[in-house]
């Protein structure tokens, strides 16, 4: 998984571009900034709960994301900040979530594990292992059966390959020949256990693939241009009618399993070996490798942290969540009540 | 007007509900080409065709995700889960997805939906199907739970559960699937959250859902003419939401609650009705309200052992007429 030298053929017959790479890399940069920023003010008390962070996988968020147009639909786990992010919710938004503020994209009614968004086609992060593949399944079926074009991309980890909702949707998303995407971010841990020790194949989503009749693709997760290129190829298939796709991106979470895991189990020095191919690292040599100037990285550098900075300040200054809304929204009527 | 089961009352309900909306779609187990294992979708495939009535895998969490993911990006789907005892390996979605996805989004999404599933003893099928597990429904803040006891109200309650915003869990009785009844013609559309008083009475109100609505009807016949005591008859239709009205206002007219449940006895919708009527009726009372339900164990196979478990028409007469001191 080396990088490869980039010859002048390469230059001109960049697929990507110059715009879609700043928007890959500037999209990592949102999430590493305030995914770090979630990290910091949990140590200020200001996040209550837990909160499980994405650092370290910012390719695979960017790459899908950026390859998704207007109208696909994004299906999440509890480790869903980087994918709510990517679709282009605010960082406010997601902060004051976080912080239980009436300026979170929920008012706090859902927190840092159920970030949704309709608006920006993020329907819903899910904290129950499994649960949104099927769900995933069924928005594309309403594509399908409607005969809209988009598609429905459902994010998860290794260890939901291990649950019985995963192979129910696969199984079912193959047979209704259904356009979606099935993305497993393989971190290598499932929560606080290796995956290898608990899983029976070495490519947890991969190995499983030819059991649905689907090709094995197993993916660089930390190079958000490889994630890139192959997302766009399964969403042509899905809006094609080709049906499903699984891919299983190889990646590493540079922090614990959640805000309560120190991440002791690692062994010495893979953190660090994994650090050298930190997927930002990675995509600012390769903006620098494509000619993008220095000054045009440190801008969008600058960009980010200011936006992160005023978001943050935005959400200390918000007000907590009223009580007005404790019981509003458990039916469609508006309201809670169950009787006459 | 016209006499039909309750078997083809379901047929028609849905057909009529697909007659009306091209998005509601129909998924399950053997509910297509088959038409169902209790025969209660006959026809509905060749009607409306394969890409709105589909047969499933044996997946339930497929059957119940997929329906939501339909449901919140626009289609109004009738999922069918076999037996209901099947809930148990799906229930994330009736417990954590369906009823919660709109109260944690703070509205921004929907779930309408209808799953359809077969409930309820009398079929000598033994304890993993054949239980009434509507409470374990009800007790979900964001579910709505209704279980009709006649052919008229499957179509009415089916066509209101298709056309509520809300997600909505439709309790078929599988020992009634035979029984007939007198249906309207034209369309049939009922409303949610009414219970429905089947018999006058001054001395006693009995509640009873589902089957055991058969049975109250039969044990107050019999209360009546064997022992001149008149009781009320209202059958429940509709667990969430309650029409506590109706039932307060029997039990201010009659001053007596007894209910009929099949469900065992720990945590039966009797006994937040009991509540209820306790908290907000307490002196309307001239006595102990009182249930009658299955007891707190697992129902057997053998047809002699599950009727002896099961509420029954002596049971219920012996108990009232014992409590009523006749």
């Amino acid at each position: 998984m080396r990088m490869q030298a980039r010859t002048e053929t390469d230059l001109i017959n960049d697929d990507i571009g110059e715009t879609k790479r700043l928007e890959l890399y500037k999209t990592q940069l949102v999430i590493r900034d305030a995914e770090q920023r979630a990290h910091d003010l949990f140590l200020q008390n200001l996040v209550k709960g837990t909160s499980h962070l994405s650092l370290g996988q910012e390719g695979v968020a960017a790459g899908f994301a950026c390859a998704m147009k207007h109208g696909d639909l994004s299906f999440c786990t509890y480790r869903g900040h980087a994918h709510t992010l990517a679709r282009g919710v605010p960082v406010e938004k997601v902060l004051g979530e976080l912080m239980g503020r009436d300026n979170g994209l929920m008012r706090g009614k859902g927190g840092s594990m159920h970030l949704t968004s309709e608006l920006h086609g993020v329907m819903g992060s899910y904290a129950i292992i499994g649960a949104h593949l099927p769900i995933a399944c069924g928005a594309a079926w309403r594509a399908q059966y409607k005969g809209q074009k988009d598609v429905s991309v459902c994010f998860f980890g290794d260890g939901t390959t291990n649950i019985g909702a995963f192979h129910e949707a696969l199984n079912f998303a193959v047979i209704w020949n259904l356009p979606v995407v099935f993305v497993c971010e393989n971190n290598l841990y499932m929560e606080y256990t290796p995956i290898s020790d608990v899983t029976a194949v070495q490519n947890p989503a991969g190995d499983r693939a030819s059991a649905y009749g689907l090709p094995k693709i197993v993916i660089d997760g930390n190079d958000a241009d490889v994630v890139y290129r192959e997302a766009l190829k399964a969403y042509d298939r899905a809006r094609s009618g080709g049906g499903p796709s699984l891919i299983e991106c190889l990646t590493y979470r540079h922090s614990g399993h959640s805000r309560a895991d120190p991440a002791k189990y690692r062994p010495e020095g893979e953190l660090e070996r994994w650090k050298q191919r930190d997927p930002i690292k990675i995509y600012r040599e390769r903006l620098a490798q494509f000619g993008i100037s220095e000054k045009a990285i440190s801008d969008i550098d600058a960009h980010v942290k200011r936006e992160v900075d005023e978001a943050t300040e935005k959400c200390k200054a918000a007000p907590p969540t009223s009580l007005d809304i404790l019981t509003t929204d458990v039916y469609a009527d508006g309201g809670y009540a169950w009787r006459n | 007007m016209a006499e039909l089961s309750y078997r083809d009352a379901v047929i028609r309900g849905i057909s009529q509900e697909m007659e009306r909306d091209q998005d509601v779609v129909f998924l399950g187990e053997d509910v297509a080409k088959a038409g169902g294992v209790f025969k209660a979708t006959v026809g509905l495939y060749d009607k409306f065709g394969p890409l709105r009535v589909r047969d499933t895998p044996i997946s339930e969490q497929a059957i119940l995700g997929a329906a939501m993911g339909a449901a919140m990006t626009g289609l109004k789907p009738i999922a069918e889960i076999m037996f209901s005892d099947f809930i148990a390996v799906c229930f994330d979605y009736i417990a954590n997805e369906f009823p919660k996805s709109r109260y944690m989004t703070n509205g921004q999404t929907k779930c309408p939906l209808v799953v359809r599933t077969g409930n309820g003893a009398g079929s000598r099928f033994g304890a993993q199907h054949s239980q009434s597990v509507e409470n374990w429904c009800m007790m979900i803040p964001g579910l709505k739970v209704v279980a009709p006891s006649s052919p008229r109200d499957v179509i009415g309650l089916l066509a209101a559960s298709v056309r509520d915003p809300d997600p909505v869990i439709f309790l078929e009785h599988k020992s009634l699937y035979s029984i007939k009844g007198e249906v309207p013609d034209g369309e049939i559309v009922d409303t949610l959250g009414t219970a429905k008083i089947l018999r006058p009475g001054k001395d006693a109100t009995i509640l009873a859902l589902a089957m055991m609505v058969p049975r109250a009807l039969a044990s107050a016949e019999k209360l009546a003419t064997e022992h001149g005591i008149e009781c009320e008859v209202i059958d429940v239709r509709s667990l969430v939401p309650l029409d506590t009205q109706t039932i307060l206002g029997s039990v201010a007219r009659t001053n007596r609650l007894f209910t009929v449940e099949e469900n065992p006895r720990l945590c039966g919708w009797g006994a937040e009705i009991v509540s209820i009527v306790a908290d907000e009726a307490f002196y309307d009372l001239d006595g102990p309200p009182v249930r009658i339900t299955t007891p707190h164990c697992p129902l057997p196979a053998s047809d002699l052992l599950e009727d002896a478990m099961l509420p029954n028409v002596d049971r219920i007469v012996d108990r009232i007429r014992r409590t009523m001191g006749a």
